[in-house]
């Protein structure tokens, strides 16, 4: 099968550097904010640096809401990057509270100031796998690999959807998987060769 | 747990490394890529480029080489040197540099770290301390250590931290080149000043004294460029090091 993979593009982070690593990885990647090329895409992935109520309100301004949630519904291979990830779960904490995508159950935190001498929580972390499907190995290959982990805010699932956890003073949700989606809360295009081959896996998925 | 980073230092002009040429066995040594790709190879976690090019129109060139390094580099890295507005920054961020190092134009207009966090976060934001002890007191040197601001380093290191900065490069002008080891003094001082972390800089010499830059004064990551460059101990063999201490290290 083709690959048509797309970058959703809707003003939040530097989109380049996710295309580069998986033009690097030996694919080509187009950024986007059309609804028909996210119909027509066999891969998506919506990546996110910056603010949950500003990404939510560009991606309602330019109409990708109902998009994504439709190439999601209908079984599309979706990877969420951190704030992508983030952008999936119902509520958000930052600023007060802003709703989300609300395609999985549950809600993003800010870590708590009061066990957490610095943040955000920035730099390589290692992650725990707790659960590998074959039928979806974006995981394959990287156990006790580090991660490059830019972020305030971590998601706190309400289904048993968590496939990697993360120590940061306390365990959060690394990686979450659910159907055809999967997505992290660190940054894959920045993680090196355990990122690179995350990309990898999740393309050939 | 969060590991601690090795960060091997770039300086660059017009395009080209101008230190490390003698690194032993380093064939194509003026040319960054290479170079950026042998320490993202050998497990650097992040890189940190210094533009020294002296001429405003080529400094252009800069961003080229930043394009480049994105497309070829899959680990952090931050660009510095003569950033002096919103405009720079813009420029550097959206040509794939993951950070900025701001240093002389932070002391100038101390209001360009607080619009520049708000812009584009406070973690693409680091700020660069160039610190010399004069008495019993350690001051901020501005203009590539040509000149003494009279500001007190651990005062400007908290308020750059009030200001939003999302790391502090704390290089010691008096331990730069020596190889005497890190200055562990105001490195701690620094670190228990502000809740971001700290880039340890200037004086490393071998595994040791990084390993007592992490341990001593608590840097959330050690930078170095002449060990690097001019040594034939790599990034492996230290973080193997740190590693046999009991520091968690990227491997």
């Amino acid at each position: 099968m083709k690959k048509n993979i797309v970058i959703i593009d809707y003003g939040m982070g530097n989109l380049k550097n996710v295309r580069n690593a998986v033009g690097y990885v030996g694919y080509e990647a187009d950024i986007s904010d059309n609804y028909r090329d996210i119909k027509n895409a066999s891969h998506l992935i919506l990546p996110g640096v910056g603010g949950f109520q500003d990404a939510m309100r560009t991606l309602k301004q330019k109409g990708l809401v109902e998009p994504i949630k439709d190439a999601i519904n209908g079984g599309k291979n979706f990877l969420g990057i951190c704030l992508g990830m983030q952008l999936l779960f119902e509520t958000s904490e930052e600023f007060g509270c802003s709703e989300g995508l609300a395609i999985l159950k549950g809600k993003v935190v800010r870590f708590d100031e009061d066990k957490t001498p610095l943040i955000p929580h920035i730099g390589w972390n290692d992650i725990k796998i707790l659960k590998r499907t074959n039928k979806y190995p974006t995981t394959a290959g990287t156990d006790d690999m580090f991660f490059y982990f830019l972020h305030s805010y971590y998601c706190l699932p309400e289904e048993d959807i968590t496939v990697a956890v993360c120590d940061y003073y306390g365990e959060f949700a690394a990686c979450v998987q659910k159907d055809n989606i999967f997505a992290c809360q660190f940054h894959p295009e920045k993680s090196h060769n355990a990122g690179l081959a995350l990309l990898r896996n999740f393309i050939a998925g | 747990m969060l590991a601690k980073r090795i960060i091997p230092c770039l300086d660059i002009k017009n395009g080209e490394v101008v230190k490390g040429t003698r690194f032993e066995g380093l064939r194509i040594a003026g040319n960054p890529i290479e170079l950026a790709k042998r320490y993202n190879d050998e497990l650097a976690d992040e890189l940190m480029f210094l533009d020294i090019t002296a001429s405003h129109e080529k400094r252009k060139t800069i961003l080229k080489l930043v394009e480049e390094i994105s497309k070829n580099i899959f680990i952090p890295f931050s660009v510095g040197g003569g950033i002096s507005d919103v405009e720079d920054i813009r420029n550097l961020l959206n040509s794939g540099a993951d950070k900025v190092s701001i240093n002389t134009a932070a002391v100038l207009k101390p209001d360009l770290i607080d619009i520049a966090a708000k812009k584009f976060g406070s973690s693409t934001i680091v700020i660069a301390i160039d610190a010399k002890k004069v008495g019993e007191e350690y001051f901020v040197f501005t203009y590539g250590g040509r000149n003494n601001t009279g500001i007190n380093a651990i005062e400007w290191a908290k308020e750059v931290y009030n200001r939003g900065a999302g790391e502090i490069l704390l290089t010691s002008m008096d331990r730069d080149g020596t190889g005497s080891g890190y200055e562990i003094n105001l490195t701690s001082s620094v670190v228990k000043s502000v809740k971001i972390p700290v880039i340890a800089s200037g004086g490393a010499e071998d595994e040791a004294d990084i390993e007592e830059v992490f341990v001593k004064a608590g840097a959330g990551a050690a930078l170095a460029a002449s060990i690097f460059h001019y040594k034939k101990t790599g990034i492996i063999p230290i973080k193997k090091y740190l590693k046999s201490k009991g520091i968690q290290v990227r491997l």
